[in-house]
């Protein structure tokens, strides 16, 4: 039975699908059929993170209303077998997606694929919606910043009310906190908040903390996840959460200022 | 002022401040969030009734309901009286 994990935050341009990449491409690699799906409807992002816009020919859209079946919308990772796109559509209608219409393609994917990664559009409007209402996990994208901590307890609210899981009264979604774009510079001279200030306001598990790097923008402008560059520090922390959320225990890095040497402190690190 | 005074003297940090006005703010927010939809009605309407006798602000009456257990909530109202006015 496929696992269906939502990659969410309310806010938007606080990571969500930088994660989505990462994570989906860490799944992935390890040897889990993987699917990430693109939820952000008019947006089109996913495909130039993961390096294959050249390659869209159908899109999520295009499956539901039954123009294509998901064999000819789904795009193939060069990199690693296990992993797939389905890119979203660039179709100005927010509307395009139904529930019946989403539920369907979901459990269709779910007979083959082991996990449904969906990146989720920024707001709380009927996009975002969506992407969360199948789910059975929650990646609660936030960064340390007031705006986008009281908009992913705002999704939190969604989360535990507005979702297949809670209309069922099923057993609720499990719910991550995904900490990025985290600079602990910052937070030592009380410019920032904390990773404990967000987990004591939020109150739910932290996964991960992605520092605030360079390496995500040079991953986004050659279109590879920037988990497969695996010297960075944020590869790095996004391979330790993504362990994590395979269930491993993981000790947190990153969340220090480094000690720069003195060669790196001439020559800037 | 010395230099070190000038250290020592830097503004409470925006991050601890950052920390209470979310505190406040997301408890707030859930409050109203695990209440029922007619609350916020509710409260302008007990507003307008205070309002025929005495002149008191929106913020000075508040609704809120609170489950205490299974069975039983609690709807608490709070008004605020400014003291020239009792
Ligand atoms: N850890 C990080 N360090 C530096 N920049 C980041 C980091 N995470 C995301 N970004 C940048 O933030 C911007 C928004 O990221 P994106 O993943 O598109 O967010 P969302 O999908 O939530 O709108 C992008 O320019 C991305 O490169
Ligand atoms: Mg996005």
């Amino acid at each position: 039975m496929a696992k269906i994990i939502v990659v969410t935050s309310g806010k938007g341009g606080v990571g969500k699908t930088t994660s989505s990449a990462a994570i989906g491409t860490g799944i992935a690699m390890r040897g889990f059929k993987t699917v990430i799906i693109d939820f952000d409807i008019g947006l089109r992002n996913l495909d130039l993170i993961m390096g294959c816009e050249r390659r869209v020919v159908y899109d999520f859209v295009n499956v539901i209303n039954g123009e294509a079946n998901l064999k000819q919308a789904m795009i193939k990772d060069k990199r690693i077998d296990t992993l797939f796109i389905l890119p979203a559509s660039q179709t100005r209608d927010k509307d395009a997606l139904s529930k019946e219409g989403v539920e369907r393609i979901l459990n269709e994917l779910a007979q083959e694929f082991d996990y449904i990664i969906c990146d989720s559009p920024a707001g709380i409007e009927s996009g975002a919606m969506m992407a969360l209402y199948f789910a059975d996990e929650a990646v609660v994208v936030t960064n340390p910043e007031v705006s986008s901590v009281r908009d992913s307890d705002r999704i939190l609210g969604m989360l535990s009310s507005k979702s297949r899981r809670a209309e069922q009264g099923l057993p609720g979604i499990k719910e991550h906190l995904l900490l990025t774009r985290y600079n602990p510079e910052r937070v030592i001279k009380g410019e920032m908040l904390s990773v404990e200030d967000v987990g004591e306001i939020l109150a739910i598990k932290l996964l991960g903390v992605i520092p605030e790097s360079q390496a995500v923008l040079n991953a986004s402008n050659s279109g590879t996840p920037v988990i497969l560059d695996e010297d960075s520090d944020a590869g790095q922390a996004y391979l330790d959460t993504v362990a994590r959320l395979l269930g491993e225990e993981v000790p947190f890095r990153f969340l220090n200022v480094e000690k720069k040497g003195l060669l790196k402190r001439i020559f800037g690190g | 002022m010395s230099l070190l005074d000038y250290f020592r003297s830097t503004k409470k940090n925006t991050a601890s401040t950052a920390k209470e006005r979310l505190q406040i703010i997301v408890a707030h927010e859930r409050n109203r969030r695990n209440s029922p939809d007619y609350l916020p009605q509710l409260e302008r309407d007990i507003l307008a009734v205070i309002r025929k006798y005495v002149d008191i602000a929106d913020d000075q009456v508040s609704v809120s309901l609170e489950k205490s257990s299974d069975q039983l909530s609690v709807l608490e109202l709070n008004v605020t009286f400014p003291d020239d006015k009792k």
